[in-house]
């Protein structure tokens, strides 16, 4: 068996790094070329804005026909079971909290899951509360 | 999987619009409610069984943190108390709405908006519109929250150079969302918030406290818009059309109020209504002459002689509490063969229909209970007016003096009633302050004291 030299040891260790960091340079431009693709894709966006747009003017039509009727009498659990609904958007929340690993925004969707259940939770039941009140004569 | 989920959610968003819907009766609201809850669980079990989310501790932690807080709360929370909850509600869907929208900057490869650094420029757009409606929702509901509370005074905080300011703060919020777009900055978005904050605190401080029904439905609004605002950066149609339907609620229920009050959104928004005007009417105007003081004695021996009696509860009877010993007074009246009737007026109280709740809540049968236009007829064939708290909403000056701050405004035609009764606590002036001319009428009868004090004297004498 041969002995190789520490000469030719190191020199092929360099030539293992160099190898390395041109690899890492390839993958470096490859993901910036991919990211290319990507923020294309998000420009895709544009067609959502106009979906987004045409459900937004929909549904606020639906919106005023419904709050309209509602009866006068009810505008407090009104207020209150729009903020219970409104906190919706735990769904934005959950999918910052969702993924595997740690990071800031895991920590910021950790906050928001907290606080909008504090308005789901605390929204409906006081809405129910409110609603269990109103009686009919003679009951 | 994206097509059943997107269908999930639109099942959850018919659940909400059904929910509001079931709110137009009593009897049909408490299934409403339920449709609400049953449509949330859909919103939420469908985002949890999306493949983005993969590690559900945390989610469970903070949902049971939230949800044993929001229990905790909304089991003891004083009826008296709700246009506060309410108000705290709304500020933490404000920050909700800022923390889900920094995330989606910080992170934007889990929300498919592009990558950090180089998001698109319309998802920049409605991420930094979505936080700077969350944020002025939540600094104005904290301010809101502060003066239903009494930790701040309810009067109009009125300061030098105010609306340049705010008009300043907002022009700068839309340059700094220029500068986000074109550069994608950390700095710009954390500037937004920073601005925001600030604005929405300096939005809500001058108004006074008896705006805060339009102030309340206003954040509603804006709460509705935030949600609206994150749906667009998540594309997620489920967020647009509950922010919409919620906006559109808030915007409504403002507009109603505001035409209670006869006064434009945005003198309301405007703010100092209240303070300068009392100031400025003076004791000029005010009318004078005596004023008939009577005791709880004399109430209940008229008032048990009546045929109809009409309430008109306000204020005044939410900060007494007095809805309780309001009630009993009704059920020793309609003892003696009374007609006992409850007049609101759109205005009444702290937030819309609070005088409903209260009632409510004293066991009160809501269909004893009618709105401005359908008992103010019923006024001038009542034998008795007996007011509760309430002044502004029974000035006839709204109708007869143009120079007053209230001309215009909607009443309740007390005058016309045979006897009216004021419970209050003294002759100061109301909210708008306005000399109510009422209390110098000789068929009125001032009871003076506290409004549940009173009312439970009224009771007793009754039952003597």
């Amino acid at each position: 068996m041969e002995h190789p030299d520490p000469a030719s040891n190191i020199a092929a260790f360099r030539e293992t790094l160099a190898n390395l960091s041109n690899q890492v340079d390839m993958l470096a431009a490859q993901v910036a070329h991919s990211a290319q693709p990507v923020t294309e894709a998000a420009g895709g966006h544009g067609s959502f804005f106009v979906t987004g747009l045409t459900v937004l003017v929909l549904a606020c039509f639906v919106g005023y026909y419904v709050v309209w009727r509602v009866t006068p009498a009810l505008h407090s659990p009104l207020m209150a079971v729009t903020n219970a609904v409104s906190s919706v958007i735990i769904v934005g929340a959950l999918i910052a909290a969702g993924p595997a690993g740690f990071d800031f925004s895991k920590v910021l969707g950790f906050l928001a899951v907290i606080l909008a259940s504090v308005n789901i939770f605390g929204g409906f039941l006081v809405t129910q509360r409110m609603l269990s009140m109103f009686k009919k004569k003679g009951k | 999987m994206e097509t059943l989920s997107a269908l999930l959610y639109l099942v959850a968003s018919i659940c909400f619009i059904m929910a509001l819907r079931g709110l137009s009766s009593p009897e049909t609201s408490r299934q409403g409610n339920i449709y609400g809850m049953v449509g949330m669980t859909i919103a939420i079990l469908t985002t949890l069984a999306s493949p983005i989310v993969q590690s559900y501790w945390m989610i469970v932690l903070g949902i049971a943190i939230g949800g044993a807080i929001g229990y905790v709360v909304a089991k003891k929370i004083e009826m008296t108390a709700l246009p506060q909850l309410v108000a705290a509600f709304h500020s933490l869907v404000g920050l909700a709405a800022v923390f889900v929208a920094l995330a989606a900057f910080y992170s934007p490869e889990a929300y498919g908006i592009g990558v950090r650094g180089a998001i698109a420029k319309g998802s920049l757009i409605e991420m930094a519109l979505g936080t700077a409606i969350g944020a002025i929702t939540f600094t104005g509901s904290l301010v809101a929250f502060a003066k239903l509370q009494g930790l701040v005074t309810g009067k109009p905080l009125v300061f030098p150079m105010q609306h340049p300011l705010n008009a300043a703060l907002g022009v700068l919020t839309v340059i700094l969302i220029g500068w986000l777009v074109q550069s994608n900055a950390d700095a710009a978005l954390w500037l937004i918030v920073a601005v925001s904050l600030a604005l929405g605190f300096l939005l809500i401080l001058p108004i006074g406290g008896a705006d805060m029904p339009v102030v309340i439905s206003m954040l509603n609004s804006y709460s509705g818009w935030a949600a609206c605002g994150i749906g667009f950066t998540l594309q997620n149609n489920l967020l647009i059309i509950t922010g919409a339907l919620v906006g559109s609620s808030g915007a409504i229920l403002s507009y109603i109020m505001c035409k209670g009050m006869n006064r434009s959104i945005f003198n309301v928004i405007l703010g100092g209504f209240g303070g300068e005007s009392a100031a400025a009417g003076g004791p000029a105007k005010g009318p004078q002459g005596s004023v008939k003081a009577g005791s709880a004695e004399d109430a209940a021996y008229i008032m048990k002689n009546a045929q109809s009696v009409i309430v008109v509860p306000g204020y005044g009877m939410a900060v007494a509490q007095a809805q309780h010993a309001l009630r009993e007074m009704a059920d020793s009246l309609k003892h003696e063969g009374v007609d006992v009737k409850y007049a609101i007026h759109p205005v009444a109280g702290r937030m819309p229909g609070h005088m409903n709740v209260l009632l409510a809540e004293a066991n009160v049968p809501y269909d004893e209970v009618f709105e401005l236009e359908d008992i103010n007829r019923d006024f001038g064939t009542a034998d008795v007016a007996f007011v509760i708290g309430a002044n502004d909403v029974t000035n006839p000056a709204a109708k007869t003096d143009p120079t007053s701050a209230i001309y215009g405004m909607p009443i309740l035609d007390v005058e016309k009633a045979k006897t009216v009764f004021f419970i209050k606590r003294g002759m100061a002036a109301g909210y708008a302050g306005v000399e109510n001319e009422l209390f110098f009428r000789p068929n009125t009868m001032m009871l003076f004291g506290d409004a549940k004090k009173v009312t439970e004297e009224v009771v007793k004498a009754m039952e003597a």
